[in-house]
């Protein structure tokens, strides 16, 4: 199932030259990135390099010091999925998972409406999807680490999202789970870009369109083809590089060792 | 007991029953929230800051009251529109309404010509007495912060839980934080006035800590904690008649070897504390 991305569309999102740090200390330094309508981004980096920071900016959740993020097509509130890294809440946070999915359904149009039977049917079917029906009412601190991950990916896509970030989707989620998972970013990817942050591409590869490497600078991205030396620099040590040939959509897998 | 139904003739009495219940169930409804956000200590800042509009008040012969209550809104729309990334530490931040308040209210009181009153009596309220005045007040209070939880439920728990996933929604996140900081701060300043700070602050911690540790749902941490609430202050008033002790200590003493017991039980049934959120600090 190959799809090319449609480049007559404008890309949904532009972060034009973005530069942004916290305190005195810069994080990302002239970043310049888009992304396409069925794009499979994944950012990759280093850990501290910048690539939650970049997401943040994108999502309007920070404000850069300098250039700006444009969405050429308005996505309303409540549509805009974003799995976060774990540690954003508090896990003794008396809910059940049932609860913290349906909470994906909130928007500010719907702010004061007790939700409906549909909420709760959608909360449903996405929990049966991931395989999280029997852990419904469980308290979110009794599941494990990989449930409570998947826990957020459901509560990221059960409002039926026009575009989804995902933060480390993959960090602590089991063989089984990856194909749960992978099955439904594939599914959602047909409809939506999707956006994730991985140190595990090989896991997504055949997903994945477009590499972009954030070490402060955006080190490589479409257009500048990936190679070894670009990632090697981002890293510092020998990477695994997985890059498109002439035919978009296509993934070869090259692997690069010393 | 009947002696404790007979008791209820009193008219003073009555009003410690209506006093204790209104305090009971509002903290139980408020308190919840300051646990799960690690507020408690904005109880104790919020009590001296209030100095501040009191001693403002009794500067220009107004109920102290009001000064207090406006102390409060202050606080909270500080709290929820300051910015979390320039300000670190709301901790900190309390601390500095806990001192600046104290000394405007020094300053004031010592301002005021004749007659000085001792502000810290104020820390101390009594709940045997409690005037009709202040009950009216409390229930005005009660029933606002039901009416804002109702309306706003959805809103108010997703921005206690996940701040950062409720910006992306769209929620409007600081005006649900400083609503909720309000409910809190109005609480807490109001029913110091009428019960004590002592007894504030056991209300506000107890009976959450004891619902936090039965219910997984917050909905039904709520309820179960505006029951205990609800039961240790009669149990106490009872108590306190019965047995001739002093009434706001004889609520807490049996909330605290409630709060043991139900410890000690999950304990000895192998139950899990495993991550109750005031007890663990990462």
């Amino acid at each position: 199932m190959i799809e090319t991305i449609d480049r007559a569309d404008r890309p949904l999102i532009e972060a034009r030259r973005i530069t942004f740090g916290y305190g005195a200390e810069m994080v990302l330094e002239d970043v310049t990135l888009t992304i396409e309508p069925r794009d499979f981004l994944a950012i990759i980096g280093p850990n501290g390099g910048g690539k939650t920071t970049l997401v943040k900016i994108l999502l309007g959740l920070l404000r850069p010091w300098s250039g700006e993020v444009v969405w050429n097509r308005p996505v309303r509130p409540g549509r805009m999925g974003y799995v976060p890294q774990f540690s954003t809440f508090d896990k003794g946070f008396p809910l059940r998972v049932s609860d913290v999915v349906l909470m994906g359904r909130m928007s500010r149009r719907n702010l004061l409406r007790p939700y409906s039977r549909q909420d709760r049917a959608a909360v449903a079917a996405v929990l049966e999807r991931l395989g999280l029906t029997a852990l419904a009412d469980e308290h979110v601190r009794e599941i494990s680490g990989g449930q409570l991950q998947r826990v957020l990916i459901a509560r990221a896509v059960v409002a039926d999202p026009e575009v989804l970030f995902l933060d480390e989707p993959t960090a602590s989620i089991d063989a089984e789970s990856r194909g749960a998972l992978t099955g439904l970013l594939e599914e959602l990817n047909r409809r939506i870009p999707v956006v994730v942050i991985t140190h595990d591409v090989t896991g997504l590869a055949p997903l994945v369109r477009r590499i972009a490497c954030v070490n402060r600078r955006l080190v490589c991205h479409e257009g500048s083809e990936l190679d070894a030396h670009t990632l090697e620099e981002a890293y510092g040590g020998p990477v695994e590089l997985i890059t498109h040939g002439a035919v978009p959509g296509v993934a070869q897998r090259i692997l690069h060792r010393h | 007991m009947p002696g404790f139904f007979d008791a209820l003739s009193y008219e003073f009495m009555r009003n410690a029953v209506f006093a204790g219940l209104l305090a009971a169930v509002l903290c139980g409804v408020v308190g919840p929230f300051v646990v799960v956000k690690r507020l408690a200590f904005l109880s104790d800042g919020l009590s001296h800051a209030a100095f501040g509009g009191m001693g403002v008040c009794f500067y220009l012969h107004l109920d102290p009251l009001l000064g207090a209550m406006a102390v409060a809104l202050l606080c909270a729309v500080g709290l929820g529109l300051v910015d979390t990334e320039t300000i670190r530490s709301y901790d900190a931040l309390i601390g500095v309404f806990w001192a600046v308040g104290l000394a405007v209210g020094i300053v004031f009181v010592y301002k005021t010509p004749g007659y000085a009153p001792n502000l810290m009596t104020y820390l101390f309220g009594n709940i045997l007495l409690v005037s009709r005045h202040e009950i009216g007040v409390l229930l005005v209070l009660a029933v606002s912060v039901f009416l804002i939880l109702g309306l706003f439920w959805k809103g108010i728990v997703a921005v206690a839980f996940d701040e950062v996933f409720a910006r992306v929604q769209g929620v409007p996140v600081r005006l649900l934080m400083t609503l909720l900081l309000t409910m809190i701060a109005l609480t807490v300043v109001l029913l110091i006035q009428v019960v004590g700070i002592i007894l504030v602050v056991a209300l506000l911690t107890i009976p959450p800590l004891i619902g936090l540790m039965l219910r997984s749902d917050l909905r039904g941490v709520l309820a179960l904690s505006t029951a205990i609430g609800v039961a240790i202050t009669l149990g106490g008033l009872g108590l306190s008649y019965a047995c001739d002790l002093p009434s706001g200590p004889a609520i807490i003493l049996l909330g605290a070897f409630l709060l043991f017991a139900v410890y000690a039980g999950r304990k000895l049934r192998g139950g899990a504390l495993r991550s109750l959120p005031a007890l663990r600090r990462e």
